[in-house]
């Protein structure tokens, strides 16, 4: 089955001459750059990478069989080794002078195993009897030792991203030690020993430079052992160990596990190396690791498959920091490599500067016109997510696939912890929400009153009982989101407080994909879902309800106006209304159409009652909108004639109710809102209850400011005279008290209603101004 | 004899109990087929016909002066009768004797007697009767309905069977206001635990589709209904009447006492049935449910009632009645729902006595009054106790508690919000507002208070006690 290939090689590789007898290829994994060289270089270098459109090609001199070539970052300087003596450097900078320059290694008799760049002008070489740190002139065209470390070596090994170095050293080269590297400065940390399978007598070389990896994972370093399956042990396969090296920052909550984490290794010695995950392989054979998007891949040659594990993923099942495959061993989706003329990635232009690159689109031997052949033994494997086919001339980027693994994990709630790491995640999560939400999978009774539960067999094979199911995702979704809104207060009250203080280091929190809020939700998964036929309104009603369960277990008030933080209310977790109060408006909307429609009044009331939806003046407006609408534009007449009395009240929810909880829900729900006093007159005035809109008026305080004509056309509409009198008395008497005088202003435009007065109860009985 | 004797006081007592269609007897020397059932049962039958006669003659009688709506009371001296037609031509009626006085006299004359004729409120007692039979539909459905399954002989039976019982429990002496809204009382609740009940009963329905409604209630209050309001009116007042009050009494009982239900070794959960199955384990146990009826679409539906408690969250869940629920299911039941509902119950244990000391428990006694809204049947009382099966219990005064039903009754004649303030013979104010569909009726005892005074106590009152609903001043 192709969708189940979770693992992928990138569409673009990169392309370059491929290893040859004239053609020797280089990788350096700091600067993730291939180096062809053709004839020691004199009939030029290439140098391709990090992606396909990057590229360098210039020649040298050839002055001997070339071992190690590696530009500084940022191509600066070359270098090239081509003795076991000495490193030759040309510049590469505009001005400076190109002839070559070289350095031999200080100490005697020594050989060269290799060199590392760790800045744009400094670099470490590493010899069988220690290290050596350099820092290179490029003008002066020569090197200052910075500082020198006497240790055996039996190989090493390098982090580009930490600049970190490692060092195999003892006879079975098991106690390895790591160097690392910053600002010219050159930190011993301590050493530690791996845990070989068999001890061997004697003793010899016995862990393999091919079995230790160095990697970044959740921003943590760790070292990467590939402990063999042993005969002796228990072990049913073969088992990776990973050893957290150093102290360096915390593991950082979800929202910004992908940002770069600029890595401090402690320099105190406390940080030792400390075995802290293994993982189940439970096989055996050759192996290579990768590792993806914080997850280890492990490809298993003899059976050409991969399995991926992810160190945050805990398994109930195992003991602490055990961890098995997250998913069934699949292969790489297989490559295709284009016929001749057609690179991969056929939609995309070729790119021009590949093709000035000769050694590539020259002879057909570049382009092989049959498939690479996965997880053979010409394939190279490098840190963190590279995979190389020198005979076939190609570097592809290893990826995850995330839309396969829905299907591959059944456990939903585990699917999410796994996906919301994942860096691409969104729209994958997405889809799991939509898919719980509406599972093609319910439960079947028969009547016979024994309660049968059959799984109607699906294709995604869903299982039942999915109202757990989609509490438990929802929990996860909003554990993020709570996650990232309190990181972004605190970043907030970080910055407020002023920048300089709290050392100033305070990041603001990345938004990354797993942080999936209301309105994504609504866009992408609530909406359609309110609106699917073919499920039963109790379950749309449920899931909604479960979403705002969630979203109110997992909320922490924020209170972002006026930019104060408030402490975490405990009690009632209120959802903050300032973050997302239009989009929660949205969410219980959809609640109450769902309600609505299907004429579920009770259990509104019911809910409005709790204040589960929460007060907003939209929200009531909305209640009459959705009664409004719904009495109005239903098309299907049958639904009109069956709620059409009920709810052409709820329309003229503020005249003669003969439905009256509409009229008290937003009446009280504008009341708790306290600012929406002018609705509340509105309202009031609609029902024709003029004396009590002016009592209430009256009772906040309002009296002063409100319009008179408003209140004496109510009063007129009633055709009630002797309220229109009181009202007109009241307001001639407030024109009084704040003018002096009770005759009503051009502005308020009550002539008509001074008019009525007079023609009503005659001249005589307006007020007076009083002579006082 | 004595100087000392004393004027004795008699409450207002049941009389007589009866229903008939006149329409089964229409011919002279029939009378007695319209008598359906009679209660006290021992009358002798002439009596009885009479009686059902004379009702039949005033509601005929009353009639023609406004056809739509016969006469819903008699007053005489001894005693006040209720007319009730719920269903065409079935008449219910409620003879209820007046209280009196009776005034021992000298000389050895017989005492005389005072018949107290206006102490009786007809809303009260006209409440009274349509609760009898809202609670006789609730578990046999209409009188329609056993009239078409079995005709006279089976609506005879059933009318028997469930106001035999019923008619003791009726407790005229203390019917109050309270019978006259027939009201809910809701259980206080924050939202973050009110969504975790509704996401407890959500899942349940789900797991155990069976089930077609649930409601939920705490401490005898409602917390969520599925059913529709005037279901679950008559639903509440028979759990909180009956079913949870003969149910307290083991729990209340000490380790040993032989009214505790036995303890079937489940430690996980506290969750058991108040219908039912009293004990799972017991391979003797039915599994029979109480049916009752509810408003359906087309109707009525009959279900099974299932009460299951944890502690003191109960859990009533439907299940139609057309399904036949076996041991396998209550099993299934017993092992979902205990141990969540057992958490729910400690859950909501601990919210409300963190929101108990927030708010201040020194607030509640300081003001006695009864609040209804007509919109939700919300409903809360300060001035009665805690209702058990026998006794309902009030703090205040009857005459006081009348004053109460006076004030209701002068608002249920108009529309509009009102206020009606009444100082009552005993320096107590009564107060009474309306606003939109909901009551406050408050009684202060504040003796040298005036008007203004008592007005700002109450306008105190709803600041406190109800900020955040609408009422108007």
């Amino acid at each position: 089955m192709a969708e189940e290939h979770y693992l992928e090689l990138s569409e673009n590789p990169v392309q370059f001459e491929h290893a040859s007898s004239v053609n020797n290829v280089f990788f350096d994994e700091a600067n993730k750059q291939v180096f062809a060289v053709r004839s020691g270089g004199a009939t030029g270098v290439v140098v391709k990478g990090p992606d396909d459109k990057s590229s360098v090609a210039f020649r040298m001199d050839d002055k001997g069989e070339v071992k190690c070539i590696k530009f500084s970052i940022g191509n600066k300087i070359l270098a090239v080794q081509r003795t076991s003596k000495s490193v030759d450097f040309i510049n590469f900078i505009p001005d400076y002078p190109h002839t070559e320059f070289t350095q031999e290694c200080k100490t005697k008799n020594a050989s060269v195993l290799g060199f590392c760049w760790t800045s744009w002008n400094e670099i470490v070489f590493i010899t069988d009897q220690g290290i050596e740190f350099y820092q290179v002139f490029p003008d002066k065209r020569s090197l200052k030792l910075l500082k020198s470390q006497s240790i055996n070596v039996n190989w090493y090994q390098y982090c580009p991203e930490t600049a970190v170095i490692l060092l195999s050293t003892t006879v079975q080269g098991n106690v390895l030690q790591p160097f690392a590297f910053r600002n010219g400065t050159m930190t011993k940390m301590t050493k530690f020993e791996i845990e070989l399978p068999v001890v061997p007598k004697p003793a010899k070389l016995t862990l393999s430079e091919r079995d230790i990896a160095m990697a970044t994972i959740y921003g943590q370093v760790y070292v990467m052992y590939l402990k063999h399956h042993s005969r002796t042990a228990n072990s049913p396969g073969a088992e990776v160990v990973l050893y957290h090296l150093s102290r360096t920052p915390g593991p950082g909550p979800a929202w910004f596990r992908h940002r770069p984490v600029p890595l401090v290794l402690l320099r105190s010695r406390e940080g030792a190396c400390k075995k802290s995950h293994i993982l189940k392989l439970n096989t055996t054979g050759k192996f290579a690791l990768n590792i993806v998007d914080n997850l280890i891949v492990v490809h298993h040659q003899s059976s050409q498959t991969s399995l991926i594990f992810d160190i945050r993923l805990k398994e109930p099942d195992c003991a602490v920091n055990t961890h098995q495959p997250v998913l069934p061993a699949r292969s790489i989706h297989p490559y295709r490599i284009p016929l001749s003329g057609t690179r991969p990635g056929q939609n995309r232009p070729r790119s021009p500067r590949s093709n000035l690159t000769p050694s590539v689109s020259a002879g057909p031997a570049a382009v092989p016109t049959q498939p690479p052949v996965p997880y053979s033994s010409s394939w190279s494997v490098f840190q963190p997510d590279i995979i190389i086919s020198a005979s076939e001339g190609y570097l592809w980027y290893l990826q995850v696939r995330l839309p396969p693994t829905v299907h591959l994990l059944q456990d939903k709630g585990k699917l999410m912890d796994f996906l919301l790491r994942r860096r691409d995640c969104k729209m994958v999560i997405l889809s799991v929400c939509s898919q719980s939400a509406c599972p093609s999978c319910r439960r079947l009774h028969l009547p016979s009153g024994k309660l049968t539960t059959v799984s109607v067999p699906v294709l995604d094979g869903q299982e039942k009982g999915s109202l757990p199911v989609v509490a438990t995702v929802f929990d996860k979704l909003n554990q993020v989101y709570k996650e990232y809104l309190e990181a972004e207060q605190s970043y907030t009250a970080a910055m407020e407080s002023g920048p300089s203080r709290g050392g100033g280091a305070q990041k603001r929190p990345v938004r990354t994909q797993a942080v999936i809020d209301q309105s994504d939700m609504y866009t992408h998964v609530l909406s359609a879902f309110t609106e699917m036929k073919d499920v039963s309104h109790k379950f749309i009603i449920a899931v909604l309800m479960e979403y705002i369960r969630s979203l109110n277990q997992n909320q922490i008030t924020v209170q972002v106006k006026r930019g104060r933080v408030s402490a975490p209310a405990s009690r009632f977790p209120i959802f903050d209304a300032a973050v997302s109060d239009w989009l929660q408006h949205y969410l219980y909307e959809l609640v109450i159409k769902t309600l609505v429609q299907n004429n579920l009044f009770y259990m509104l009331h019911q809910f409005l009652q709790y204040h589960v939806l929460s007060d907003s003046k939209p929200l009531v407006r909305t209640s009459a909108r959705r009664w409004q609408h719904h009495a109005e534009g239903g098309s299907d007449p049958t639904q009109l004639v069956l709620f059409g009395s009920v709810f052409q009240a709820c329309l003229l929810l503020s005249l003669e109710s003969t439905y009256p909880p509409a009229h008290q829900l937003s009446l009280d729900m504008l009341k708790r809102l306290s600012t929406a006093n002018d609705e509340i007159v509105e309202v009031l005035l609609s029902k024709q209850q003029v004396l009590g809109a002016l009592r209430f008026i009256r009772s906040v305080g309002g009296h002063d400011n409100v319009s008179a004509r408003k209140f004496l056309d109510a009063a007129r509409q009633t055709g009630d005279q002797m309220l229109f009198y009181t009202v007109f008395r009241s307001f001639q008497q407030r024109n009084q008290r704040l003018r002096g005088n009770p005759s009503f202003n051009p502005g308020e435009h009550c002539e008509e209603h001074v008019a009525h007065f007079k023609q009503l109860f005659g001249e005589q009985a307006l007020m007076k101004p009083s002579t006082v | 004899m004595a100087s000392g004797a004393q004027d004795k006081q008699y409450t207002p007592s049941l009389l007589n109990f009866f229903i008939y269609n006149p329409s089964f007897g229409p011919r002279e020397g029939e009378e007695e087929k319209k008598i359906l059932f009679y209660h006290p049962s021992e009358i002798e039958k002439n009596e009885k016909i009479r009686n059902v006669g004379l009702c039949e003659a005033i509601v005929q009688f009353t009639r023609t002066f406004c056809p739509t709506k016969p006469a819903k009371s008699l007053h005489t001296q001894k005693n006040r009768q209720f007319f009730f037609e719920p269903e065409e031509n079935f008449w219910i009626v409620m003879v209820v004797r007046n209280p009196m006085i009776e005034k021992p006299n000298k000389d050895g004359k017989p005492p005389t007697i005072e018949y107290q004729e206006e102490e009786l409120l007809d809303t009260v007692y006209g409440a009274v009767v349509r609760q009898c039979y809202s609670m006789y539909k609730l578990f046999n459905g209409t009188f329609g309905r056993a009239m078409e399954s079995g005709g006279v002989e089976l609506l005879i039976q059933k009318l028997e069977k469930f106001f035999y019982r019923y008619l003791q429990t009726l407790h005229l002496q203390s019917c109050d206001l309270l019978d006259v809204f027939g009201g809910i009382s809701f259980f206080p609740l924050d939202k973050m635990t009110y969504l975790k009940i509704q996401s407890f009963v959500n899942r349940v329905e789900e797991s155990l589709s069976l089930i077609k409604y649930t409601a939920f209630l705490y401490n005898d209050q409602l917390i969520w209904s599925g059913l529709e309001q005037d279901d679950m009116r008559i639903l509440y007042k028979y759990l909180t009447t009956s079913l949870f009050p003969r149910h307290s009494e083991p729990e209340l009982a000490g380790r040993d006492s032989p009214l505790r239900p036995e303890v079937t070794g489940n430690l996980l959960h506290y969750g058991r049935f108040l219908t039912g199955p009293a004990n799972l384990k017991d391979p003797e146990a039915k599994f029979r449910f109480p049916k009752i009826f509810v408003s359906a679409e087309d109707g009525y539906e009959e279900l099974h009632l299932i009460v299951y408690k944890a502690m003191s969250a109960a859990t009533c869940f439907m299940i139609s009645a057309n399904v036949e629920l076996t041991r396998e299911f209550c099993e299934q039941l017993d092992g979902l729902v205990g141990p969540q509902l057992t958490l729910l119950a400690s859950d909501i244990c601990e919210q409300f006595t963190i929101n108990r000391r927030i708010s201040g428990p020194e607030k509640e006694p300081q003001f006695k009054f009864i609040y209804f809204n007509h919109m939700n049947l919300a409903e809360k009382s300060t001035i009665h106790m805690r209702k058990t099966a026998s006794v309902c219990l009030t703090s205040v005064h009857p005459d006081l508690m009348k004053i109460l039903g006076d004030i209701n009754c002068d608002f249920a004649r108009v529309d509009e919000d009102e206020e009606i303030i009444v100082k009552a013979m005993t320096d107590y104010w009564v107060v009474g507002k309306k606003s939109d569909q909901r009551e406050l009726y408050v009684i202060l005892n504040q003796k040298n208070a005036n008007l203004i005074e008592v007005n700002e106590e109450v306008k105190r009152l709803c600041a406190t006690q109800f900020n955040n609903i609408f009422f108007l001043d």
